[in-house]
């Protein structure tokens, strides 16, 4: 009897899963392997992949190097553009800003990140095109600007699009501290610099770090904000891989650019998690 | 420091303003305010194309979200009731389907799904008594299942959330009652998480209404919105797409301020 309805929950339960269970292997866990798989391929003379076993395709990632430094070098230097015009922000709506107006401060800064960045970007390209600032410049007597198709866009683009996701988490931790160690910091006659340093700042530190780290994880994967603000020129890996998949058909490359993409992602992953440690000494880190 | 924080608002703010502020404007000049006008709007409904990609994307983003809030549901209340490894699994599948960049996930894919057809179609067409076999393809299909992925996911992350937070002892209480297990999830569970799956819904349907970089992988020969508004964009910019991204903003805001009203009646039934 007991054997019964152990059998019969257990059913339920995978019944329950199932569904999702399916979805994730077929959409998710095979598709990666297919692409590991592709990685190690040759290029069909007509484009797409023709199996074949050789490491090729990873002896020919230096092509795209350019792409590879620029994700890598401006992803972090935009996340932490990011960081610094999200802390104060996040310190004002965490300690400073009227109670009664927080939540309403708080979703303003969050509504901007769930519409879309295809037409937030897109605006950017407005004000930084021709018509646009450079065209009030000239008015003013300073011809000839460029501002749009360049690596400062980009990175004006990447902290547009991600400051939400970078105060969110700082707003976080802050609004978590403890009133009474800056009382108690303040009564021992530290001076406001010396308690924001000695207190505030090293305590909200889990969330500075989930921040970058989310905003750098995400940003590796960048594909609209260096293809509309960097106008083919500030190329990231993400732009490369739809170059090589969708124009030059070159599938088994293109694979091996994302399994070296994904291994980036992880490692990033990792080094930002044990910094969390250290700094945060607990192995709680809200990544998502 | 007010002053800064202001100008951040500012900063926030401005562009989207100026976008839809522009898609008000008479001329076709995107520089200066010609006068007030709602013709473009006329202009962009008008446009066959774009009224089919508008349609796309809104039957894309209701079935996959429709999906997600069905099997995400169903895969939360089963995961509690999974081991410790199992769920951990079930976990770090979920974490990967939201962190994994959408590039990623849209060449894992497109790579698995031509792989397959390339099986598939051939043993098709040698069975297929007919002279015209079915081909199968990149389309509705592909985008409604990649899109399903994340969407799964989120929904299993919002609802399970909200599982942890359910007072044990109503359902405890409603077994003591001899209700069976069916009737204590119809009256006690669902109205509880019911908010959190909408809210769920809502959000997985923004996501993919937004999403441009999976679908652009996936949707063979199939426009969404967010593809159109991309190549339109790249041909120039008109008052006519400034027109189309104030839909795609208004759009995306009211269903996210629904999902988050959900979600914070949520949190204040359960006393947080």
């Amino acid at each position: 009897m007991r054997k019964a309805m152990k059998t019969k929950r257990n059913l339920v339960t995978a019944a329950l899963v199932a569904p999702a269970a399916a979805w994730l292997t077929v959409f998710l866990v095979l598709p990666f392997i297919a692409m590991l798989v592709f990685a190690f391929g040759e290029r069909a003379p007509e484009g797409g992949y023709q199996a074949a076993f050789t490491f090729a395709q990873f002896a020919n990632l230096p092509t795209r190097a350019a792409a590879f430094w620029n994700t890598l070098l401006l992803a972090p230097a935009g996340a932490l553009l990011c960081l610094l015009v999200a802390y104060p922000v996040a310190y004002y709506l965490a300690l400073k800003a009227n109670p009664r107006f927080r939540l309403i401060l708080v979703s303003l800064v969050v509504v901007p990140f769930w519409t879309s960045l295809l037409v937030r970007t897109y605006a950017w390209m407005y004000i930084l095109g021709s018509r646009g600032i450079p065209h009030l410049l000239a008015m003013i007597g300073i011809e000839d600007v460029r501002l749009l198709n360049t690596p400062g866009a980009v990175l004006l683009g990447i902290v547009y699009g991600y400051l939400p996701l970078m105060i969110m988490p700082i707003y976080v931790s802050l609004e978590k501290l403890d009133r009474r160690l800056l009382e108690a910091s303040a009564d021992l006659g530290a001076k406001p610099v010396s308690s924001f340093f000695g207190v505030t700042l090293p305590l909200s530190l889990p969330g500075v770090m989930t921040g970058v780290a989310l905003v750098t994880i995400l940003l590796l994967g960048e594909y609209l904000i260096p293809q509309l603000l960097g106008g083919g020129k500030v190329f990231f890996i993400g732009n490369a891989l739809v170059d090589l998949f969708l124009q030059s058909r070159n599938w088994p490359f293109g694979s091996a650019i994302a399994v070296t993409l994904v291994a980036v992602v992880v490692i990033v992953l990792m080094v930002a998690m044990r910094i969390a440690w250290k700094v945060a000494g607990t192995r709680q880190v809200d990544l998502v | 420091m007010r002053a800064l924080v202001s100008s951040v608002y500012l900063f926030l703010y401005a562009p989207i303003v100026l976008v839809v502020l522009f898609s008000f404007n008479a001329g076709r000049n995107a520089s200066e305010f010609t006068g007030f006008s709602t013709a473009w709007y006329g202009k962009a409904l008008g446009n066959t194309f774009l009224v089919s990609a508008l349609q796309n994307s809104l039957m894309i983003a209701f079935t996959s979200a429709a999906l997600a809030a069905v099997f995400g549901t169903m895969a939360a209340l089963g995961m509690e009731r999974l081991g410790i490894r199992t769920r951990a699994v079930f976990d770090a599948l979920f974490a990967a389907a939201i962190v994994v960049p959408g590039v990623v996930i849209g060449i894992a894919t497109l790579v698995a799904l031509v792989a397959v057809f390339s099986f598939v179609n051939p043993a098709l067409a040698t069975i297929w008594p007919g002279d015209h076999p079915p081909q199968l393809g990149l389309g509705y299909g592909s985008i409604i299942a990649a899109h399903g992925l994340f969407s799964m996911a989120l929904v299993a992350m919002i609802v399970k959330a909200r599982i942890a937070s359910l007072g044990r002892d109503i359902v405890e209480a409603s077994s003591d009652l001899y209700a069976t297990p069916l009737t204590t999830f119809r009256l006690i569970v669902l109205p509880q998480i019911l908010p959190s799956i909408l809210a769920g819904f809502l959000l997985a349907f923004t996501f993919s209404f937004d999403d441009f970089i999976i679908a652009f992988f996936v949707a063979g020969s199939k426009t969404t919105l967010p593809i159109y508004v991309f190549a339109s964009i790249r041909r120039g910019v008109t008052p006519e797409i400034n027109a189309i991204a104030t839909l795609v903003l208004v759009a995306s805001l009211l269903l996210i301020l629904t999902a988050r009203l959900l979600m914070r009646e949520k949190k204040s039934k359960s006393g947080e």
